[in-house]
């Protein structure tokens, strides 16, 4: 279903997408284009893949009833895809093992990644270790701040963790200086970008790699409801889990699909990451899409409270899905974002991630108003350990 | 352009462009550095125009790139820049480099039209490889600006055969398969890759990434028509050049262009 939709060209989705890359890395760009076919028909890659998700990442997840989220929100039945369940505590590691796999099928030996949250990179630290890859990841500074529990449990996996104090020493930064790594190490390295972001093929790979997210979600739904969600929710940074979780359900015209995507402090003080919401279209990182950006084509500061939304650009696919209209975006302030955190905790005995708050509070305003018997379905993308410090300090009334 | 490679004499050796970053060390010091690079008779001068979030710039070129940002460079200004260095004498080919999103911001058709009228005779995109560089392309074809396109050691043979083929003005070869930055030495891979599109095409072939000095311009006599050198002046001038930047230029370039006999 999703092919229809890269209409115009490979590598397309719409206007969107491409390869603006550097010419050094067209090469493997082309050799990955031209494995990903090849490993996905070959049964003993899937199986490989398929058990190592099942054996080592924990698949498939559960889905829950949030009974008493729903009761509060008064409105339809609130359900969470567990995917904060797996090993390393989000959807990342579906693609890094994937991805990872892959790598060694194309016989690299060494592996770079970009982190923001530090998700990804964990994930991608876990799969090196446990396929025995050399593994490099890059970080913004500010975020090794933000995220130091997830730096010291890289480097636990033997992965070695490079600060990056470039701009704004965030995930945008982490991005350049992984793909200059890449462009610099290409003949040995495979770089795993973390999002559905990046040049082409990447954004096709991550949805490809993710969209077991949704299969399941769509599989498990229909057995225990005898119908489809209404409306499917999940948060959006460069949007891997959002894309993942969507694929499933682009063919289904009655299901409405939204994205949950960070309005920071606000879409008009200029601190936030919204770019569908409130940017234009440009060229980040090899692909084109929305991003936040001056008049002169200058990246903007992009603001956050999860440093896994804190991103000026958005994956190509969603710039489609946005302006075919197929999927809705909404953007949710850091305020709504951790008081949806605090009801999942009080009231289901869940900690979300930041990121995945966002998706929480849509949800609630998505529920709201409609009929028991309708049921809205939110990507619980990741679990909120790594978290813990930044809402403390933003919730300093419990101590 | 093809002119200032042709008038070059048969065993002159590669004539040299200088890449220099637009609005740095302050913003007005653009003009006065391409006279520099004129007076010191280079071949042609690359202007670099900065973009925020660079993928194929080490630490030299990203640092004076922000420098150059923070004191207001912008693509418009930088046009308009070439074009007072027309109007002040210079007379060397310029060759505009860019990031594609800057040129996307301001337009691409409104971007060529306006660097001809501003006599810039060339465009670089290092991230505009040739399978998306199609509309610029097309465009600089029928308003007249070269369209200049990169290859790597990492090209295959067939690929830089297709690219030299769409190439005007000369090609870009990138010596090193990594980013932008003064270096110790033109590796092999680099006389392999300038070897390589020479059995593709007879375009002059411009090396560069990683150049810095009088050694290395020696080492090339033959290999290759022109070397760029960006990096190594830029560290020069963010040395030693906010001060009196177009002494700086100059006394880099009397080292490396001044007849050894």
């Amino acid at each position: 279903m999703s092919a229809t939709l890269e209409a115009t060209a490979p590598g397309r989705f719409g206007e969107y997408g491409g390869a603006y890359v550097p010419e050094t890395v067209v090469p493997a760009l082309n050799e990955l284009e031209h494995e990903i076919p090849v490993a996905m028909a070959d049964p003993l890659f899937l199986e490989e893949l398929r058990g190592w998700l099942t054996d080592s990442a924990g698949r498939p997840t559960p889905m829950t009833y949030a009974g008493r989220l729903t009761q509060r929100v008064g409105g339809a039945q609130i359900w969470l895809k567990r995917e904060d369940l797996l090993h390393t505590g989000a959807h990342k590691i579906n693609n890094a093992i994937g991805q990872v796999l892959l790598a060694r099928r194309m016989g690299k030996t060494r592996i770079v990644a970009e982190t923001g949250a530090g998700q990804h990179g964990v994930a991608t630290a876990t799969a090196c270790a446990a396929l025995g890859l050399r593994c490099v990841v890059y970080m913004g500074a500010e975020d090794m701040r933000r995220q130091a529990l997830n730096v010291y449990k890289m480097r636990l996996m033997g992965a070695e963790v490079r600060e990056v104090t470039t701009g704004s020493q965030t995930l945008t930064d982490a991005t350049a200086a992984a793909i200059r790594d890449w462009v610099a190490n290409v003949r040995d390295t495979h770089f795993v970008i973390g999002s559905a972001i990046g040049p082409h093929p990447y954004p096709v790979l991550v949805r490809d790699l993710q969209r077991v997210i949704g299969d399941e979600a769509r599989a498990d739904g229909l057995e225990r409801w005898k119908q489809l969600p209404d409306v499917v929710v999940a948060c959006v940074g460069g949007g891997s889990n959002a894309i993942g979780m969507f694929t499933a359900f682009i063919g289904d015209a009655d299901v409405r699909l939204v994205g949950a995507e960070a309005a920071g402090e606000g879409l008009v003080c200029g601190r936030n990451a919204a770019s569908l919401s409130i940017g234009t279209p440009g060229t980040l990182h090899g692909t084109l899409t929305y991003l936040l950006q001056d008049g002169h084509g200058q990246i903007l500061p992009t603001h956050s409270v999860s440093a896994g939304l804190d991103y000026p650009g958005v994956g190509p696919e969603h710039a489609f899905l946005k302006d075919s209209r197929r999927v809705e975006y909404l953007a949710i302030s850091d305020g709504d974002c951790l008081d949806a955190l605090k009801q999942l905790c009080q009231l289901e005995g869940i900690l979300p991630a930041l990121e995945s708050s966002h998706a929480v509070a849509a949800a609630m305003t998505q529920a709201a108003g409609r009929r028991p018997d309708e049921i809205v379905l939110v990507c619980l993308s990741g679990r909120g350990d790594k978290d813990i410090d930044t809402i403390r300090a933003r919730v300093p009334e419990l101590g | 352009m093809a002119t200032a490679f042709a008038s070059r004499p048969p065993n002159a050796g590669p004539g040299v462009i200088p890449y220099i970053t637009a609005g740095f060390p302050k913003l007005d010091d653009t003009v006065r550095i391409l006279r520099e690079f004129e007076l010191a008779g280079c071949l042609a001068a690359e202007i670099g125009i900065p973009h925020s979030d660079p993928l194929a710039d080490g630490p030299t070129i990203q640092k004076t790139g922000r420098l150059a940002i923070d004191n207001g460079m912008t693509l418009g200004l930088g046009l308009e820049q070439a074009s007072s260095a027309r109007a002040h004498g210079v007379s060397i080919p310029l060759v505009v480099m860019t990031c594609f999103n800057l040129i996307h911001a301001y337009g691409l058709g409104r971007f060529v039209f306006d660097a001809v009228h501003s006599g810039v005779d060339g465009v670089i995109v290092p991230d505009l490889p040739l399978e998306e560089s199609l509309g610029l392309r097309a465009i600089c074809q029928s308003l007249g600006l070269a369209f200049v396109p990169m290859v790597a050691p990492t090209t295959p043979d067939s690929r830089i055969r297709e690219t030299c083929e769409q190439a005007t003005g000369f090609v870009y070869c990138v010596s090193v398969t990594g980013t932008t930055g003064a270096r110790q030495n033109v590796g092999p891979e680099a006389y392999d890759l300038l070897t390589r599109v020479r059995n593709c095409t007879l375009m002059p072939r411009a090396l560069g990434f990683g150049i810095s000095g009088r050694a290395h311009l020696d080492s090339m006599k033959g290999a290759c028509e022109a070397v760029i050198v960006a990096s190594a002046l830029m560290d020069s001038l963010w040395e030693r050049g906010h001060a009196d930047a177009a002494s700086t230029v100059a006394r880099f370039l009397d080292e490396m262009l001044r007849d050894p006999t």
